[in-house]
């Protein structure tokens, strides 16, 4: 059995994160809701957060903190930026349909 | 044990609750617990600092600025989204196979030999006390000491995103104060007292 930690394998932990991620994968997909969709996707920075984490511990070595640290960061950075667009894309035109917003293919 | 199940068990629900929610606001609500439950997961996980800034960076900024988002765009009376749902069938099958790969990935691991701590930057002690794995000083040496080229790299992200948000979002045309602007303002204002005082 490999590393355990507060009484619980790394094994659930992992599983955990994998649950959530997927959780989140499937919200960014099915909805239709941008705001909802990314919430979805903070959901998966979360996962991904919880694995870093996870590994932080089982190696007793805080770089996988630190790239933690990176990904809240990162995360902050998209949802302004994201919230940003569709605050844009909403104002030009009450009603859309997120298939449509095509601007951004370049 | 328990809690850790206890725990899961929120984590899971709510971010069920969070993509199935009809109305984003109770996304929103349902994702604040399940950040409140990750904080949680990292104190038993001995990451102090990021369980702090889970709260404060996650609940405290980006879950506002979802309010704040929702709150400008439904102050309308017509929902903002058009179309249903969908599950588009490609994304779906290469979702699946995701989750099928990770899993069996999962299992390989259980199997894998014992994880042996290679670099111990402090010693793992109990959560809340000074110097241990994952406590605030542990955290800020390794960021400061060893790893400052990425934290300079967030500085920079921070910068890049807050430009593009003002060019994204912001109103450009510079607002200059004229006289006339000032006398128009003032008169505005008179007539709204008056009308308040008939």
């Amino acid at each position: 059995m490999a590393t355990s930690f507060a009484g619980v394998p790394i094994f659930d932990y992992e599983a955990l994160a994998s649950v959530l991620f997927f959780i989140g994968l499937a919200g960014a997909i099915a909805r239709r809701n941008p705001l909802v969709m990314l919430m979805s996707i903070e959901l998966m920075f979360n996962a991904a957060n919880l694995a870093f984490i996870v590994f932080a511990r089982a190696w007793l070595n805080n770089a996988g903190q630190i790239f933690a640290f990176l990904v809240i960061t990162v995360a902050a950075a998209e949802a302004a930026i994201a919230l940003a667009i569709v605050v844009v894309v909403f104002r030009s035109a009450p009603q859309v349909n997120v298939d449509d917003v095509r601007v951004l293919h370049g | 044990m328990i809690p850790f199940w206890i725990i899961a068990a929120v984590l899971v629900i709510s971010a069920l609750w969070t993509v199935t929610a009809r109305k984003p606001i109770y996304s929103v609500v349902s994702l604040l617990l399940n950040f409140a439950a990750l904080a949680t997961t990292y104190l038993i996980l001995h990451a102090e600092f990021l369980a702090v800034m889970q709260i404060i960076v996650y609940s405290g900024a980006i879950l506002m600025l979802f309010v704040f988002v929702i709150a400008l765009l439904n102050s309308g009376i017509a929902p903002i989204v058009l179309g249903r749902d969908r599950v588009p069938v490609a994304p779906a099958a290469a979702a699946a196979l995701a989750t099928i790969a990770c899993v069996a990935t999962a299992i390989a691991a259980v199997h894998a030999p014992a994880i042996v701590p290679i670099a111990t930057h402090s010693p793992l002690g109990a959560v809340g006390r000074g110097n241990v794995f994952g406590s605030i000083g542990d955290f800020g040496q390794a960021l400061f000491l060893s790893r400052l080229l990425p934290f300079e790299i967030t500085a920079l992200i921070l910068m890049v995103a807050v430009v593009g948000v003002v060019l994204l979002a912001g109103d450009l045309t510079p607002y200059v104060p004229t006289r006339r602007r000032a006398e128009q303002a003032r008169r505005a204002l008179r007539e709204a007292i008056l009308r308040e005082g008939k």
